[in-house]
């Protein structure tokens, strides 16, 4: 199987340089800077499936930081994974909001750090906040007990590029992402914008 | 109803293949793990825990009454037929004792409402300084919290198999454990350095570089010893309690401990 992976961070990642040394796969990365990482991934990623795509990678894998947790990275199409670690706190689960509501897969790592029980306590907690998220767990250093992620990889179904849309509702706003706009790629939105190659537009953006 | 778990072989360390054929556990059988420290016997019971399919580091397989468990087995813990307690001496949760164990017991589909005051009670009969219901499972003490969660492996995690990865080192009363989980019909499964516990097993397994080595029965002579030994650990016992009550050693207590 061919890997395209992308890194949306905000200020600092290394992910792209230390998944190409380890994997051999493709990598790349985009800093979000003041925009928050949802909004910077829904900019680039129509560009991110076509570069994917004219490298005959056969899975793309995007990691997002996503801060606010007030939206989530994912998309109407493809698998939506959240990734949390057995010690990130008991309430976790229910502060995420969307991030893991909305999530298709739970992937609990760092189970060698705590007790059966302590899992099972948290497992269930992110079931009451989505009864029907496909669970698993992994001590993440050796990659333990993943046969069923991998399965849900290779049977996702392939995606549709032209029909591209975030899965939850925006806040309110006043960007055209706020305003509701769903659809994926910079051509279909105004204001702050960006190409995944290329700087933020210089007349909107007010960085640092 | 659970009747055995097989166990296949996988690789050592260095990625050599393990040298048994499958090692089979059946209900009601008490099993010890020994081997050098990092020797992979915490590695081996987590295999077991996480029903493994080749895809852990050791490329062991798990088939429950000989046939693969299903998904729901593997990752429902209401489904799941096995409890651990594992070599770690702290919770994260911020949770009080009582709340952590009701949502365990949701989460293992314990509707008992008893079974929380009964866990803590257990749990208590396990260590020294008591555990109160209200009490942050982030503070209690290395021992307190591996007496909670033994006790809550027995009555809440509920299950046919049991393993325990090093319960001796705790400082806990694990005479007291080892008596009310045998006789259960459970598939009793200890990690141990422990020769007490070891010689009391009717299975022992030794452990070396990641593999299996050997899988040795239980001899006549080995119960015999095994007796003995728990003589001795009982008088060692009462000497712990007496130096931990802040006694001094009196030639009476010796006398009475150690005269030949
Ligand atoms: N013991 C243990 N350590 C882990 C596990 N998974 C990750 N780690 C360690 O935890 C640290 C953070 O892991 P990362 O994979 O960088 O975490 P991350 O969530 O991607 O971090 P950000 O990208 O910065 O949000 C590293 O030191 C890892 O080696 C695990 O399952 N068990
Ligand atoms: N067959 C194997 N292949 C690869 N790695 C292994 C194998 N067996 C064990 N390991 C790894 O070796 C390390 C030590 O193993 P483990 O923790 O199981 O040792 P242990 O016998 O329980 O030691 P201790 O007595 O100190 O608790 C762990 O990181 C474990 O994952
Ligand atoms: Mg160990």
């Amino acid at each position: 199987m061919r890997i395209a992976f992308l890194k949306i961070d905000v200020v600092k990642a290394f992910e792209d340089l230390e998944l190409n040394k380890e994997f051999g796969i493709l990598t790349r990365k985009v800093y979000s800077g003041d925009l928050c990482p949802d909004h910077a991934e829904v900019m680039i990623l129509g560009d991110t499936v076509d570069w994917a795509e004219n490298n005959a990678a056969d899975l793309l894998i995007v990691e997002s930081a996503g801060l606010c947790l007030r939206c989530s990275p994912y998309l109407n199409q493809g698998l939506g994974i959240i990734v949390l670690s057995s010690i990130s706190g008991i309430h976790t689960p229910e502060k995420m909001g969307a991030m893991v509501s909305l999530a298709d897969v739970a992937v609990i790592t760092k189970i060698d750090l705590v007790s059966q029980a302590e899992r099972e306590v948290l497992i269930q907690k992110i079931k009451e906040v989505h009864p029907n998220i496909a669970l698993m767990e992994t001590n993440a250093l050796q990659g333990n007990s993943l046969n069923r992620l991998y399965d849900l990889i290779k049977n996702s179904a392939a995606i549709d590029k032209s029909n591209l849309f975030l899965k939850g509702n925006p806040p309110l706003g006043t960007c055209t992402i706020c305003v509701g706009k769903k659809e994926i790629g910079w051509q279909h939105h105004f204001g702050v914008i960006q190409k995944l190659d290329g700087p933020i537009a210089e007349y909107l953006y007010r960085g640092e | 109803m659970l009747q055995n778990i097989t166990i296949f072989p996988g690789v050592d360390k260095g990625g050599r293949q393990e040298n048994f054929d499958y090692i089979t556990l059946k209900a009601g059988e008490t099993v010890s793990i020994v081997g050098p420290t990092g020797s992979g016997k915490t590695a081996l019971i987590t295999d077991v825990e996480l029903l493994a399919q080749g895809d852990t580091a050791t490329r062991r397989r798990v088939l429950v009454n000989g046939e693969l468990p299903p998904d729901e087995i593997r990752y429902n813990p209401a489904l799941k037929p096995i409890v651990m307690i594992t070599q770690n001496t702290k919770c994260f949760a911020d949770l009080s004792v009582e709340e952590f164990l009701q949502i365990h017991a949701r989460a293992r589909k314990i509707d008992d409402r008893q079974v929380i005051r009964a866990t803590i009670d257990l749990a208590n009969k396990f260590t020294g300084e008591k555990i109160k219901d209200d009490y942050k499972v982030t503070i209690l003490s290395g021992g307190q919290t591996r007496s909670l969660l033994i006790a809550d492996a027995i009555l809440i995690g509920a299950a046919p198999i049991i393993l325990m990865d090093e319960i001796e080192n705790a400082g806990i009363f694990r005479q007291e454990v080892i008596n009310l989980i045998q006789n259960t019909g459970k598939i009793v499964v200890f990690v141990t350095h422990d020769p007490v516990i070891a010689l009391l097993t009717e299975t022992r397994v030794i452990m070396e570089n990641g593999a299996v080595k050997k899988v040795l029965r239980q001899n006549e002579l080995e119960i015999t010893a095994a007796k003995n030994l728990l003589e001795i650990d009982k008088k060692i016992g009462v000497i712990r309690e007496e130096l931990r009550a802040g006694k001094a050693i009196t030639n009476e207590l010796m006398a009475v401990n150690f005269a030949s």
